[in-house]
């Protein structure tokens, strides 16, 4: 035990609340049965130890005595109310018989946070305030910090997560992990959300960038509270998917924060440790055999990540797992990505006739994407006006900067 | 995260709920103030005089003009402000949706702005050093 100063006790708290109010919340949730007792009782907790612990030093489990602080304060605001509504009265008392414990942390259950984690992707809550209530509840971010980087107002954000919250209590939505058939179902859902927030902070613009990071890192946290809690082949491949994109991340812009294509990335800035973490993951995944859609882009970013240069990208591989994917998963993009693959195996003109084929299905006639890689394919085969044309188009349809400053370079390199 | 929280209600019903009842309600309103005191959230406020008592300033053409009760005509008025010390405005949210004030009125929840870069800006051009 040691005495801190308080300034540098706030510091501390302020670090132990990051990396533990999950944990904590979602054990009290669990002992108190009810998400915003379990909130007041934690924020209750923290206060008490800015008080408590210059005197009495940084107690060697903070998250016991916080745990074990939110229950004493959870049956103090019972028995208060209790003096006004009878109603609470047994609950303080039941809080009470189960007594202070001999220490917190025993009870604490490992899925304790994934029950949580369920609970704020439940799919009777809307999309959008999945996201922002598992930021808040799982991840520990103020509502203030979540506005900033979805860019919305916070009272927006605090809307969604006071709607969200009222219909957990209102239905009743059960804080568990399902099991059996459903939980394929749910599965998804979870991992929906944290691969947006992986993207939201991924394909930001450098310009906001502080913020966005950090979604990226939380979705690569909690992705690794998944993977550790629940042995499911598509959570350890959505890790992987997550680690080996994030492995470029520094190659992905240059200076001037514009982009850097994979081709023309420098390689040996690549973060060879999670390369090394994200190929692991991608054969654990692959080996049960029960795999989906994203052990197989993790795959696909493997492959990418094990060529030391462009040239040696084995793209034959790369096509057979987008096929497969494709199967899995008939998705216009899918498609696009597939076409770029087919056009390193068989040529720019087998590329192109996939892409036109997509277009005049009416497929992607509004993603900038889809007329960048014509205009690719395009210049390749010397069709240097048409190549102009689908760059000027999907200039048109870019809304990030960053993405039209790339797309006016390249338009200048067709002259 | 400092919020300044403002209990509007209706004088009219302080004037009208029998004084038992308005004994109970008070009751309720200062156990929790007091639950709020002990964890930290209650950093201050006060309540407020009905507001026939208060007069209102405002410059017109250049002149301080004071005038007597302000905005009486509106229904709901401000009965007392609420200093809350709470983690964001979520937890703000939650605060003041438990306070038994809300029974009376609407409650207003306003992040509180911090100045100190304006002040010290400020105390800069007025070459004063800034006041702490």
């Amino acid at each position: 035990m040691s005495e801190p100063a308080p300034s540098d006790l706030r510091a501390h708290l302020d670090t132990v609340y990051r990396a533990e109010s999950g944990r904590i919340l979602a054990t009290l949730v669990r002992l108190l049965g009810n998400l915003e007792a379990a909130e007041d009782a934690m924020h209750d907790a923290f206060n008490a130890a800015l008080q408590a612990w210059p005197a009495t030093g940084i107690p060697a489990n903070p998250r016991a005595w916080l745990i074990s602080t939110a229950r004493f304060k959870a049956i103090d605001a019972f028995r208060r109310r209790a003096r006004f509504d009878a109603a609470h009265d047994h609950i303080a008392a039941a809080l009470h018989a189960e007594g202070p414990g001999p220490a917190a942390a025993a009870d604490e259950l490992p899925d304790d946070r994934l029950r949580l984690i369920f609970t704020c992707c439940h799919p009777a809550l809307a999309p959008e305030a999945r996201t922002a209530l598992t930021l808040r509840e799982v991840c520990g971010l103020t509502t203030e910090e979540i506005a900033r980087a979805f860019l919305v107002s916070a009272p927006t954000i605090a809307q969604r997560i006071v709607r969200a919250k009222a219909k957990i209590r209102d239905e009743r939505i059960p804080y568990q992990v399902p099991a059996g058939a459903e939980l394929p179902g749910r599965l998804h859902a979870v991992l929906a959300v944290v691969y947006l927030l992986f993207n939201e902070g991924y394909s930001a613009s450098s310009g906001a960038s502080l913020t966005r990071v950090e979604l990226s890192t939380e979705a690569i946290r909690l992705g690794r509270v998944l993977h550790g809690l629940l042995p499911e082949p598509e959570a350890t491949g959505l890790l992987a998917l997550m680690v080996l994109q994030e492995s470029r991340r520094a190659a992905r812009a240059d200076a001037a924060g514009d982009l850097v294509r994979l081709e023309d990335q420098d390689r040996s800035a690549w973060d060879r440790t999670l390369i090394a973490e994200g190929v692991a993951l991608v054969e654990q995944a692959l080996a049960t055999r029960r795999f989906g859609p994203y052990t197989l882009q993790a795959a696909i970013a493997a492959v990418h990540a094990g060529a030391r240069r462009a040239e040696e990208t084995d793209w034959r591989q790369i096509c057979a797992l987008y096929d497969a994917l494709l199967e899995m998963q008939p998705s216009p993009v899918i498609a696009l990505n597939r076409a770029v693959a087919v056009a390193r195996v068989a040529g720019p003109a087998a590329g192109l006739a996939l892409v036109d084929g997509l277009l005049a299905r009416g497929e992607l006639l509004d993603y900038h994407l889809a007329h960048a890689t014509r205009a690719d394919f395009c210049r390749r085969l010397g069709r240097v006006e048409d190549a102009r044309e689908a760059c000027r188009r999907a200039l048109a349809l870019a809304t990030s900067e960053r993405d039209q400053r790339h797309l006016e370079g390249r338009l200048k390199e067709l002259g | 995260m400092k919020f300044i929280c403002l209990g509007y209600a209706d004088p009219k019903l302080f004037a009208t709920t029998p004084e038992k009842e308005m004994h109970a309600m008070m009751d309720r309103c200062f156990a929790y103030d007091d639950h709020l005191r002990a964890n930290g959230h209650f950093t201050g406020g006060h309540a407020l005089q009905p507001p026939s008592a208060g007069m209102l300033l405002r410059c017109v053409n250049g002149k301080v003009v004071a005038t007597d009760g302000p905005f009486t005509e509106t229904k709901e008025q401000i009965g007392g402000i609420l200093i809350l010390e709470a983690r964001d405005l979520n937890h703000a949210v939650e605060l003041i949706s438990r306070h038994p004030g809300v029974t009376f009125g609407p409650w207003e929840i306003r992040p509180a702005a911090d100045l100190d870069e304006m002040m010290r800006l400020s105390a800069a051009r007025r070459g004063s050093p800034p006041a702490q």
